[in-house]
């Protein structure tokens, strides 16, 4: 083998094993994630997050939870109230943002949010339900302001710029501005 | 020319290892301390995954009360027994009671009042 073709199979094996590595999901258990106090009694009693969050859809980034995904597929129904008596009220339509510099256009889905929360976790307080009324930025969201409160923690990072910068620039009519666009 | 294929081995070996090093999942658990340990108990560390499994995000946000910015709440322990904030549920009716002191207050001490990551995230970039 020459030496060229041997630097192509290291490449190969490398990309091979880089993509299923950023998949792969490690969790640290509670006494090595350099909260919890070691000798506290809690600590062996209380649920480590690898038997919770293993079996629920995967992610890459973040708590490497698909929580929209656990949902959709049937793995966890969470409560919409304390006493799970109170449904929200559900809304499907998509907020397309245009102000994005080069950037591809922000899709907002109302839809996989309200799944997770109701109205009031945003409105009028985060965001004002009135057409860009929002003086959102991203400087502003890296700050923990609009998205920032939830996506980075919590929700998925804001690293993942594609999930919200998902719309091609050409593909939406020059009518549609920070537009709610209805579901069929 | 040896040197040249020892760097190229190096950058190989940094695209193997690299994705591994970076791969912990984030939890996002909240430390909260702005008065247990003045009070002579540990912090509390408060797991937001394992909350979240179990009920959405507006039931403690909206319903509940509960601020999305770590300390901003006013959490005592008074307010717990009176059924406010986490006496909401922990009340042996829903979870188990607040009398469970150490589930709770299971932190090392020293640790600041925020949000393990928070907006920042551990990686790959600072945020």
């Amino acid at each position: 083998m020459t030496r060229y073709s041997t630097l192509k199979l290291l490449l190969l094996l490398a990309t091979a094993t880089a993509i299923p590595a950023t998949l792969a999901r490690d969790w640290k258990a509670l006494e090595e994630d350099d909260l919890h106090d070691r000798s506290n009694p809690a600590v062996g009693i209380l649920q480590e997050p690898e038997e919770a969050l293993s079996v629920l859809a995967p992610d890459s980034a973040g708590n490497k939870v698909n929580w929209v995904e656990a949902i959709r597929q049937g793995q966890i129904k969470p409560r919409a109230s304390l006493y799970g008596d109170n449904p929200v009220r559900q809304h499907d339509t998509d907020v397309v943002m245009k102000n994005t510099l080069d950037l591809p256009f922000v899709l907002f889905p109302h839809k996989a949010h309200n799944e997770w929360m109701s109205c009031e976790m945003c409105h009028e307080t985060l965001f004002r339900s009135v057409r860009d009324g929002n003086a959102i930025s991203m400087e502003r969201i890296l700050e923990g302001e609009f998205c920032g409160v939830c996506h980075g923690a919590v929700s998925f990072p804001l690293t993942e710029c594609n999930r919200c910068h998902s719309v091609l620039r050409d593909a939406v009519p020059a009518s549609i501005s920070g537009a709610v666009v209805p579901k069929e | 020319m040896k040197r040249v294929i020892k760097t190229r081995r190096l950058v190989l070996l940094a695209i193997i290892v690299l994705p591994f090093a970076v791969a912990w999942a984030e939890y996002a658990d909240v430390v909260i301390n702005m008065q247990a340990e003045d009070k002579g108990m540990s912090p509390v560390i408060f797991p937001h995954w394992f909350h979240r499994v179990r009920f959405q995000c507006s039931v403690c946000h909206v319903d509940i009360g509960f601020k999305t910015k770590a300390g901003a709440s006013g959490i005592t322990m008074d307010k717990i027994s009176q059924g406010q904030y986490c006496g909401a549920c922990h009340n042996g009716e829903i979870a188990w009671s607040a009398e469970n002191c150490d589930f709770c207050h299971s932190g090392t001490p020293g640790l600041e009042t925020g949000v393990e990551g928070g907006h920042k995230t551990a990686g790959p970039g600072y945020y």
